[in-house]
């Protein structure tokens, strides 16, 4: 009696707000502000159906693997493959995946290396049922010694010696790489990379990725800290947004640079609240790798001719060139 | 923990400044004693501790704008650590708790966003999820019987699928859509996100509220019959029923509590960040219970306070920013941390087996 009380006044409640909520609509932004508009299309081919597996590390919810996977599946629907995606951040787990893939017999598996030592045995075994495997994003150093066809993506090392060296040509003094989750292969080489290239000094900085207010503290902290810090190079969109809170919040004049793209970021770059980004094109990454796959099985092709890899990035994106990047950014594709 | 320390707050009498004692050994005790007896001075001492070794081992922590800094660090943890840490209290814990501050977020900037609604019908909208997720964790406790352990892992990974898949669904990214320039984004940002000016510091609204939170939650603990009923689900759910206390009600509105928070520190993410990324969130439960812990809350249940936890996620703001103002070597940051905080339970620990001996 008592539990069907409180449940009709859940619903009486709920129709309250349902009925207001008709009469409370806002007249800037949101839905209807925004254009309708899909991604790249470029037809649908006529080879026969086959189904390809991207399997790789991302962690739930992260905005970049967000466009590896529409990439995948723009060229997916243009080239007449089933996509099957799966992920994990754990190595073990993720070659569990592989081996689900490869059970399932398909026709081809586009695999990340963020930890290649874990998916060395599973990978054996994909070339033992003959099935083509292509590496993208991570393990750019690993992919020939594994055995896969072809690799798209960007050395980490280099895309942080760019920025490094574009820090040098901004004048910067002195940077703090913020590594958004402590022990990370590819983020720490890209603060090597950083480190190698420029002249000034770096001090690396790691935050609580997971919890943005405490991002938002940690960065404001390590500027009044040190007031000599004039650069802030933040290693994912996100982290970059937070960190010009960061800046205004700790009275600090240091600019940000960043890894990585979203939508809100160009909107930042072309306020110029954030200097630029470096952009490895997670949706190329996601679109060569499935197109690569259905090249090889209708015509035989491989690109880097199975000796070098094919880089993605790094592409930069500043106030020169945002605008048009931007149109893409919207729809959720750079 | 010695046992007559737990079973102190028995099920009839009140715990609290005031509540008379009759066992004999406690009367003859000193005051300096009895202070030290409750669960909040403890990790006072801790914090104070903590707080000192900063200050010399980090000469830019002595600006103002620094300690703002590290209040606003704890007062996100400590606004959810206050209705965690009653919930133990009550015997139960929540490990939904840390995605459940995202779902509350993800459902306001959606809904507001998708129907193009004022934000302000978006954070209702929140609001009633997120008592509805609380209320579904304490009605599935209490109706299966099940321990809280059980139930809100479920709740924890339930909620850490949705997130990510209705946001997907709805948004086609993982991410919510920036709300900042829609109708009455100011003001709930003035509300949940805004910051004011204290002798030149900037002071965040959120450490305010975490005080107001922590004073509230205080009187209702130890000044209503509520407060009691917490003490005594926690201590003996058998024994407090057979009194006449609520058991379900009190299990159930605890859960809801957490809920409020979630929703709270939520719309502080949402109006602060303007989006919301659908992973985040995760791990952030074990920060919160921890905080309650430090601060003197059982994980067994039936004793703790209100005011410990505001302590417990202070020194876990001062010992993160700490490490960073002290300009350390990253890498051990979380080795410091864990550090730092097992130094300071300890200190806890030793304060209160030193005032309850004899």
């Amino acid at each position: 009696m008592y539990r069907s009380r409180r449940i009709t006044t859940a619903l009486a409640v709920a129709a309250a707000a349902a009925l207001v909520l008709a009469g409370c609509s806002s007249g800037s932004g949101g839905k209807k502000a925004e254009e309708g508009a899909d991604g790249a299309s470029a037809g649908k081919a006529t080879t026969p159906r086959m189904t390809v597996a991207l399997v790789t590390h991302q962690a739930p919810g992260d905005t970049f693997w967000d466009i590896v996977r529409k990439g995948a599946e723009a060229a997916a629907a243009k080239d007449n493959i089933k996509l099957v995606y799966s992920a994990d951040p754990n190595a073990g787990n993720q070659a569990n995946l592989v081996q689900n893939a490869i059970d399932q017999k398909v026709d081809g598996i586009a695999v990340t290396l963020a930890k290649p030592d874990a998916l060395r045995a599973v990978l054996g075994k994909a070339e033992q049922a003959g099935i083509p495997v292509v590496g993208l994003n991570s393990g750019v150093s690993d992919w020939k010694q594994l055995g896969l066809l072809e690799f798209f993506g960007q050395d980490e090392n280099v895309a942080g010696e760019a920025l490094g060296k574009r820090l040098n040509e901004e004048g910067a003094k002195k940077a703090v790489c913020v590594i958004q989750e402590q022990g990370n292969i590819g983020l720490t080489q890209r603060c090597d990379g950083v480190k190698k290239t420029f002249e000034g000094t770096t001090e690396t900085l790691n935050v609580n990725g997971t919890d943005m207010p405490s991002v938002k503290a940690t960065i404001t902290a390590k500027l009044k800290q040190d007031s000599a810090i004039d650069h802030v190079v933040t290693l994912g969109a996100p982290f970059a947004l937070t960190a010009v809170q960061s800046v205004s919040e700790a009275g600090s004049k240091a600019k940000i640079a960043t890894f990585d793209l979203n939508k809100d970021l160009t909107g930042a770059i072309q306020r110029g609240d954030i200097q630029f980004a470096v952009d490895q094109q997670p949706y190329l990454q996601g679109y060569l790798a499935v197109d690569g796959l259905w090249l090889y099985e209708n015509n035989g092709n491989y690109s880097g001719g199975g000796e070098q890899p094919v880089l993605t990035g790094p592409a930069f994106v500043d106030r020169s060139n945002v605008e048009r990047i931007a149109e893409f950014a919207t729809k959720g594709t750079r | 923990m010695s046992m007559t320390d737990q079973a102190a707050p028995a099920v009839t009498t009140p715990p609290g400044p005031g509540a008379k004692q009759t066992d004999g050994r406690t009367r003859e005790r000193p005051l300096a004693l009895r202070l030290l007896a409750r669960p909040e001075v403890g990790v006072f001492l801790g914090a104070v501790a903590v707080l000192v070794f900063f200050l010399i081992a980090a000469p830019s922590l002595r600006q103002g704008g620094s300690m703002a800094t590290v209040l606003y660090q704890a007062s996100t943890i400590g606004i959810m650590a206050l209705p965690v840490a009653l919930l133990m209290i009550g015997g139960e814990f929540d490990l939904s708790a840390g995605v459940a501050v995202i779902t509350s977020a993800l459902t306001a900037a959606m809904l507001s966003y998708q129907l193009t609604l004022n934000v302000w019908m978006g954070v209702i909208v929140a609001l009633v999820v997120s008592l509805g997720v609380g209320a579904f964790n304490g009605w599935m406790l209490v109706k299966t019987g099940l321990p809280s352990f059980l139930v809100t892992l479920g709740t924890f990974l339930i909620l850490q699928g949705v997130n990510l898949a209705v946001t997907k669904l709805v948004t086609g990214n993982v991410a919510t859509d920036d709300i900042s320039n829609m109708d009455g984004f100011d003001q709930a940002r003035a509300l949940f996100a805004s910051s004011f000016d204290v002798g030149g510091v900037q002071v965040k609204i959120t450490v305010v509220w975490w005080l107001v939170f922590a004073a509230l939650a205080t009187w209702v603990l130890l000044r209503t019959k509520y407060g009691n009923w917490i003490f005594a689900v926690g201590g003996n759910k058998e024994s407090a029923r057979a009194v006449g206390v609520p058991v379900t009600f009190t299990k159930i509105t605890l859960f809801m509590l957490v809920g409020f928070g979630a929703w709270f520190v939520g719309m502080h993410q949402l109006f602060s960040f303007n989006t919301v990324q659908s992973g985040e969130g995760v791990g952030q439960e074990l920060i919160y219970i921890a905080a309650a812990v430090i601060g003197g809350c059982l994980l067994t249940g039936g004793h703790g306070s209100a005011i410990g936890p505001v302590f417990g996620a202070f020194m876990f703001g001062m010992v993160q920013q700490g490490i960073v103002y002290a300009g350390w070597n990253p890498d051990w940051f979380k080795a410091f941390l864990g550090v730092m905080l097992l130094g300071a339970v300890l200190i806890n620990l030793w304060v209160q087996r030193t005032a309850t001996r004899r």
